[in-house]
């Protein structure tokens, strides 16, 4: 039995979150076979969303550099064209809804946020395992409607268009999305309890990470937009499969209507997929840059106002489906407002890395280069936003290459950003960070490479969603095939560092980073239920410089 | 500066009850996938010159004895609620057994309507809302009845629920009023609203 009292403290003053020991028995850390088993604790859970998310990651990006090596040649040599639909379709849904979704929310969030505020599990710990494994079997479905034809509407499976190709595959992509929306909404549940309800009673409301508040912003999007989303799926389904017509309009119907049902969700969810990823930023930029965070509650509340706003911008989706001027005009304004918040948050992590002692761990290098392409897809996103420039690149490579921006460097880089910071957490070993600097030299690279060349494809008028081009598009699109080979080859340096690190890699220690959010105050991988006893909070989550002892965080593991 | 010292062995301390927050959270979230078969039926109404289309005429009598029947076990439910806060389980019991009786009659009756309307899901746009949005709530309500008997059949167990101890009961007692309440806007829309 250890006890460990920090020395004296001036009273009232900032200091250390200090966790005594004095329990007797000993706590089992779970064993590999845990984890492929239906198991209820939010680390398990957290890592299981992981590993299968990122399994489905390296489907969905062979699906793309299949989608690439046909587009280096304008002609359709390589995959036939309802292959190519199939193929460009399935990879978009695979990105979203199985990897970016599941992993930076079910993934970071449930490994994370009870043991961010010191809770021994999540609020529902069977609802969150059943939450989790609703995941496989909609993947399954995915790859398997590829033996139906293959889903060919792209992810957004508009009618008329999805009511017309491959209706076995397409049902069953419904019942796929039904399946991780439901998941997403019984996750999403449980974290807004947690994080309302079992916060330890000495973290104060202002202490909470802002990983948390989030993940509580997320929450609310998901337990709002995505019903909605289940709605006109329904309906999509009974139009596909049971002779009603909601969607047909020789019989009555509007395809509008499928349009918002379908925008009033999926606009909120890129803000679902971004929302996570700058909680891991803003968990991130602090602990490698050794600075408290610049405007903390400028960060949380912005949250929240993004959650808000973007739950009413849906119909920038529709500038070109007919929308009346009146709700074009109502429409880019509030897109725009959405920039705001967004820049909030930016401007922080920037005043942040200002005059830090920056360390530029992977982790680190990921989060700055979050910082820089999610500047460039921002942008092109308020290009956007006004209605009259959408209407001139409205499905042109344009978009492609926005979406990109925002959903590769914006959310893949983050959550690798993630993966790098808390891996030894996670795993009790730390990954190398050679390895980790190629991958992420390779990333970077490649990236640009892939995504930058489409915007001026774009400008050019190049349409997406085709297997064919014009021949003048032919030398950039050479270009950004070439970058999809590297960022292929940039997964590999990744997932060896990821294997080998987690059996053989250097022992982490509790707090390698030495970082003050309270995960890291139990050991590393962290005991069954977080810690034998609940840690008390006794100053903010970034109060680093505040004063070092920061350093001093103390935790004593059951077994030392 | 604080330390927390223990010296409690394994079991720690249980967080309270949140099961009842955690059910208000999903039926807000519940209410939203309703919310998108109202919008859809409201876009339809507002371009549509006939609503509904001759011929599919909504029947108004067995509904609105339905509407009675459902709103009064609302009330029903509730005095089991109390019932059992005053640690009467066979009050409560009493109060839940007509719950689920009166919920029975209001499914039965919408079969019947179905049965006697003439048209079908695929009729026209307005049938296909129609047996949609009552579909999903006759749903919710079998749903709801499955909870209530869940409650029935648990308190055969001496002791199982109590002044102290009711969670499950008052659970059931919210889905329930849940139903109620969208089956209120529900019938405004398809029924009341048709009258005008
Ligand atoms: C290896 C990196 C990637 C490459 C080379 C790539 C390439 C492509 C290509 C060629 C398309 C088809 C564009 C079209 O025909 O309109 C596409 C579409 C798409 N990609 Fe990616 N992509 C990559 C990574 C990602 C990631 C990480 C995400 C999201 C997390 C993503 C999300 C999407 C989406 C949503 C679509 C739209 C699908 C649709 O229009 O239905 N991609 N991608
Ligand atoms: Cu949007």
């Amino acid at each position: 039995m250890t006890l460990e009292i920090p020395q004296n403290q001036p009273p009232g003053s900032e200091s250390t979150s200090v966790v005594v020991t004095e329990s007797t028995h000993h706590h089992q850390a779970w064993k590999w076979y845990h984890y492929f088993t239906f198991n209820v604790d939010h680390k398990v859970i957290g890592i299981q969303y992981l590993v299968t998310a990122f399994v489905f990651y390296l489907i969905g990006g062979l699906m793309a550099i299949a989608m690439r090596a046909e587009l280096a040649t304008p002609d359709a040599d390589l995959l036939d064209p309802n292959l190519y639909n199939a193929f460009m379709t399935n990879h978009g849904t695979i990105m979203i809804f199985l990897w970016i979704v599941p992993s930076a929310i079910g993934g970071f969030g449930n490994f994370l946020v009870p043991l961010m505020v010191g809770a021994r599990d999540m609020a529902f710990p069977k609802l969150n395992a059943i939450a989790f494994w609703l995941n496989p079997p909609a993947g399954l479905l995915v790859l398997a409607s590829f033996f139906f034809g293959g889903s060919q509407s792209g992810w957004t499976a508009y009618p008329p268009l999805s009511l017309v190709t491959a209706p076995i595959a397409q049902s069953m992509w419904i019942l796929a999305i039904v399946l991780v929306g439901t998941s997403s909404i019984l996750g999403s549940l449980n974290f807004v309890i947690t994080i309302l309800f079992m916060k330890v009673p000495s973290m104060k409301w202002d202490q909470i990470p802002l990983f948390c508040w989030a993940i509580l912003a997320t929450s609310v999007l998901a337990l709002l937009s995505t019903p909605v989303l289940a709605a006109g799926l329904v309906l999509l389904l009974f139009d596909l499969n049971f002779g009603t017509s909601f969607f047909k309009p020789d019989a009555g119907g509007n395809v509008v209507i499928y349009q918002h049902l379908f925008w009033f969700y999926s606009h909120p969810a890129v803000y679902l997929m971004i929302l996570p990823i700058f909680g891991i930023m803003s968990e991130v930029i602090p602990v490698h840059a050794r600075k408290p965070i610049f405007g903390y509650k400028a960060i949380a509340y912005s949250s929240l106002a993004i959650c808000l706003v973007g739950l009413f911008v849906w119909v920038h989706h529709m500038f070109t489906s007919g929308t009346p001027g009146w709700m074009r005009m109502f429409f880019t304004i509030s897109t725009l407002i959405v920039a705001v918040p967004t820049g909030v948050k930016i401007f922080g992590w920037v005043a942040t890395l200002w005059g830090g002692k920056i360390r530029f761990t992977s982790a680190m290098l990921f989060a700055v280069g979050l910082l820089s392409m999610f500047v460039m897809g921002g942008l092109s996103g308020v290009t956007m936003g006004t209605a009259p420039f959408d209407v001139h690149v409205h499905d042109t490579y344009y978009v492609v290459a926005h979406f990109h921006y925002v959903l590769f460097g914006g959310s893949v880089f983050g959550i690798y950003a993630g993966i790098y910071h808390w891996f030894p957490k996670m795993t009790g070993r730390m990954m190398n960070e050679t390895l980790g600097r190629i991958h992420f030299i390779l990333t970077f690279i490649g990236t640009n490479l892939t995504f930058l060349p489409m915007h001026e494809l774009g400008l050019q008028g190049m349409p997406r969603r085709v297997a064919m081009y014009d021949a003048q598009f032919t030398h950039l699109n050479e270009i950004c095939t070439i970058g999809a080979y590297i960022l292929g080859l940039s997964v590999i340096p990744f997932t060896i560092n990821v294997l080998w690190s987690w059996v053989a890699g250097k022992k982490a220690g509790d707090n390698p980073w030495n970082a003050l959010t309270l995960e890291w105050t139990t050991s590393s991988p962290p005991l069954v239920e977080n810690w034998e006893v609940l840690p008390v909070v006794t100053h903010g989550p970034y109060d680093y410089g505040v004063n070092d002892r920061g350093s001093k965080i103390q935790s004593i593991a059951a077994n030392s | 500066m604080a330390i927390a010292t223990t010296t409690s062995p394994a079991h720690h301390e249980e967080h309270k009850d949140l099961r009842v927050w955690g059910l208000l959270t999903f039926l807000v979230s519940e209410s939203l996938m309703f919310g998108g078969f109202f919008a859809t039926y409201l876009f339809f109404r507002g371009s549509a010159e006939v609503w509904p289309p001759e011929g599919t005429e909504v029947e108004l009598l067995v509904p609105t004895i339905n509407t009675i029947i459902l709103v009064s076990s609302s009330f029903v439910i509730h005095f089991g609620d109390a019932a059992i806060k005053k640690n009467n389980v066979k009050g409560m019991r009493f109060w839940y057994i007509l719950t689920a009786i009166m919920g029975a009659i209001f499914l039965a009756g919408q079969v019947y309507e179905y049965m006697t309307l003439g048209y079908g899901l695929t009729t026209n746009v307005f049938a296909n809302c129609f047996y949609i949005m009552t579909g999903f709530h006759g749903l919710h309500v079998f749903v709801g009845l499955l909870l209530i008997l869940g409650v029935l059949w648990r308190s055969r167990r001496p002791g199982h629920y109590s002044a102290t101890k009711h969670t499950g009961i008052e659970m059931a007692e919210i889905y329930w009023h849940f139903v109620d309440i969208i089956w209120i806007i529900l019938f405004t829309l398809l029924y009341i609203l048709t009258l005008f």
